[in-house]
């Protein structure tokens, strides 16, 4: 087990090493720092001068790979490949443009993000696993035929529709919880009812669809056949065998999306002004900041390979037959 | 004689190009049993029959502002001929007072006058606040407002007259070409006419009075700057329609090749591709298109003189988005492929052609290609649903296509803030809602109808 973790994390470096480059060269060479700066300065105010500063001020204005003026070590250490990009790996991700430090910002923001993100996920997988072990517990009758119409129906919805609309009849309409903002410690509530609400909603119709066909691909299995041959009623079959087996790739199949709740969602949070990481990232985006976005897409990557990592070791965990190969 | 220059964009010459090679490969499909065999079992299906009517139908108005032009400005005789900055398309010129007839601001669907208040100077009565007259909506009524409502039924009682009536035509041809009604109607023929015409009827009496009414009034209503939301959500169409196909297009190579050329050679290039699809796959989906389009915008903002309109430059951006989705898509797809090829390689005739001497080359294009067409198409038509719905969210993080461009993104966009205003204006969120709902369903059961007609383990 130890040495298949060992395995799968060093795994992990070349990739995280990859997405650094990849960033690195979308960020600096297919721009150079001129252009952000032309950028961020706005056509009014480019002067060489300013350009020079707004580089400086930022350290912008060192070589990309290898700077050859500097002594010693700092040749390579003094660039912007190793000051901007490799210090991600080490939790250094710099100051945004208005000068805050990202990773305290990311520190602080984590927490509503989660408390949006988490009870969405959780609720969300419990809805739609019982509609949808509903659905095949009626399958091929009207009541599926019509579940599944609908399924497809409301994953045809636009997500922004069932967040404005979700704000606009329960929030101004109906007055029952506040449009956006977020409060402190369990106050906190009130702001995410609504948001919450919706994103399980939202979520109904593509995920219930999918987990119906999963259950019904375990329905026409020998193992089932033999459960009822023996005699058992359709609801222990149901439960006791469909259920326990279908949640095998049901599970194992989100596991990868668990690290990445602390990413927060855009659309949710950007809608109900709550200020977590989702709504950093928007702001981060409108605003140009390439440094936050940077910090982002290095995040979200290593949170992603996280969840890789724990799909492997939760298939291993459910599945014996799945040696540590 | 009014002149005018044909104007090519790259987004045009792309659907074009597109629109032959889905001949082309309809020819070729033709000419294989096993996929024709596939396709009559999507013709056979009802809800695809009905869902590829709708489809066509917006894929006909797409088609129709594909073709460019921009007109000559009127000129003293003898001078040289110049022509406007705008660039029209055809669908411009047949929806011809859509477009032009633009009001001042707000006013409801179907409505005669403003949605909000003005001072105006009445002679003789002084100023008044009073919501004044539209120039346009039912501006033919004259001083005869109150038919309005006379007039709008009745205009529509004629546009659904007009439609059933060439509904009728169609339906009479149909029946006459599968032989007789009675086959029509219990769908004993080889495709399912029924639903075809079924949902033409539904179609021919929506679009006929939509059309008769277009004319004269603004049937959705007009936005903040009091341009028609009819004529925008036609606009938005053909967007949709490029961000959905064009990005397959530019996506499906790479997943092609890369997949099964990894499943077939195994080994170091199995590796690497591997690596290169898991790093691209390890960032999240909307921060490295965020990363990707603030860089482009970059490129684009830097070079103004590569433009000579601004619709070239909306159009260009258009299709970089459309590559950088593609690029962040295809991952999916050549995880498929690999892992059927990886199976399939393994099969005796596979080896049986390689112990022939065969080269890999061939093998790949003649053995293996064919055999996982099947999942290629399936995620050709899943996909377009999905690009749909994310330009609209782009669109709202403001990475989307270029803020002068048309689209269901921008339209909602545009619109999301009038829900807070008193008294509310709902008219170009629900119109651009429902009608990317009808897109994304039509497009999201024809995928239903391919998938169960080319997945061998369905059938």
């Amino acid at each position: 087990m130890l040495a298949f973790l060992l395995r799968r994390l060093l795994y992990a470096i070349p990739i995280l090493i990859g997405v650094n480059l990849i960033t690195f060269a979308l960020f600096f060479v297919v721009n150079t720092p001129d252009d952000m700066a032309r950028m961020q300065l706005g056509i009014k105010r480019v002067t060489p001068e300013a350009i020079a500063q707004w580089k400086a001020e930022r350290g912008y204005d060192k070589p990309l790979f290898i700077n050859g003026a500097a002594p010693g070590l700092a040749t390579l250490t003094d660039t912007i490949f190793f000051e901007k990009s490799a210090r991600l790996f080490v939790g250094d991700f710099g100051r945004a443009e208005d000068g805050r430090d990202i990773a305290r910002e990311i520190g602080a923001r984590m927490g509503p993000s989660l408390a949006i993100a988490l009870p969405t996920f959780l609720l969300g997988l419990f809805v739609t696993i019982s509609l949808a072990l509903t659905l095949a517990f009626f399958r091929a009758t009207a009541f599926d035929v019509w579940g599944v119409v609908l399924c497809v129906a409301a994953m045809s919805i636009s997500g922004l529709f069932y967040i404005i609309g979700g704000q606009y009849l329960f929030a101004k309409v109906f007055r029952l919880v506040p449009i956006s903002g977020y409060g402190d410690g369990l106050d906190a509530w009130r702001f995410l009812v609504l948001p919450v609400a919706i994103g399980v909603v939202a979520g109904i119709g593509a995920s219930a669809r999918w987990y119906r066909t999963i259950f019904l691909e375990e329905v026409s299995k020998d193992y089932v056949r033999t459960a009822r041959a023996k005699g058992l009623n359709e609801t222990v079959v149901f439960f006791r065998h469909i259920l326990r087996n279908a949640l095998i790739p049901i599970l194992t199949g989100v596991v990868v999306v668990i690290p990445t709740l602390f990413m927060g969602s855009l659309l949710t949070e950007s809608f109900f002004g709550i200020p977590g990481l989702g709504s950093y990232t928007i702001d981060a985006i409108q605003a140009q900041d390439f440094a936050v976005v940077r910090s982002m897409v290095f995040i979200g990557s290593v949170l992603y390979i996280v969840g890789l990592i724990l799909t492997d070791i939760s298939y291993t965990l459910v599945d014996p037959r799945i040696r540590f190969s | 004689m009014m002149g005018l220059q044909i104007v090519v964009l790259w987004s045009d010459l792309l659907v074009w190009l597109l629109l032959i090679t889905g001949v082309a490969v309809g020819v070729l499909i033709a000419r294989t049993p096993l996929l024709l065999a596939a396709w009559r079992r999507v013709g056979r299906s009802r809800a695809g029959m009905a869902s590829a009517t709708v489809l066509l139908v917006f894929l006909i108005v797409g088609l129709l502002d594909s073709l460019h032009y921009r007109p000559a400005l009127p000129g003293a005789p003898g001078d040289k001929t110049q022509y406007s900055i705008e660039v029209l398309s055809l669908l411009d010129a047949l929806a011809g007072p859509l477009r032009t007839e633009n009001e001042k601001t707000y006013s409801a669907p179907l409505a005669t006058r403003l949605y909000a208040k003005e001072t105006v100077e009445r002679p003789g009565v002084g100023t008044l606040r009073e919501f004044p007259r539209l120039k346009f909506g039912g501006a033919h009524l004259g001083d005869n407002e109150a038919a309005a409502n006379a007039d709008i039924a009745g205009r529509a009682a004629g546009g659904a007259a007009l439609g059933l009536l060439f509904w009728l035509a169609l339906a009479a041809a149909s029946a006459a070409a599968v032989g007789g009604w009675r086959k029509l109607v219990r769908g004993e023929t080889v495709f399912a006419w029924n639903a075809v015409l079924l949902t033409l009827l539904v179609l021919c009496l929506t679009l006929g009075p939509l059309f008769a009414l277009a004319g004269h009034y603004h049937v959705f209503g007009t936005d903040k700057v009091g341009q028609d939301v009819l004529y925008q959500i036609l606009k938005s169409v053909r967007t949709a329609l490029i961000i959905g196909l064009v990005t397959t297009l530019v996506m499906l190579p790479m997943a092609v090749l890369l997949g099964i050329v990894a499943g077939y050679f195994r080994g170091w290039i199995d590796d690497l591709i591997q690596y290169v699809y898991t790093v691209l796959n390890s960032i999240p989906g909307v921060l490295l298109i965020a990363a990707a389009v603030l860089m482009m915008q970059v490129v684009i903002d830097t070079h103004p003189q590569w433009f000579a309109t601004a619709a070239e430059r909306a159009d260009l951006r258009l299709l970089a988005l459309c590559f950088i989705l593609g690029i962040t898509s295809w991952t999916g797809l050549c995880r498929l492929l690999r892992g059927e090829t990886l199976k399939l390689r393994e099969l005796e005739y596979i080896q049986a052609a390689q112990a022939f001497g065969v080269s890999s080359g061939r093998i790949i294009l003649r053995h293996i290609l064919p055999n996982v067409m099947h999942i290629v198409i399936i995620a050709l038509v899943m996909d377009f649903s999905g690009l749909v719905l994310a330009e609209a969210v782009l669109s709202y993080v403001g990475i989307g296509v270029d803020p002068t461009m048309t689209s269901f993104g921008t339209m909602i966009n545009n619109a999301r803030m009038e829900l807070g205003r008193e008294p509310v204006v709902w008219w170009s969120l629900i119109a651009a809602f429902v009608a990317m709902f009808v897109l994304v369903l039509a497009a999201n059961l024809f995928a239903d109808a391919v998938r169960d007609a080319f997945d061998p383990r369905a059938a």
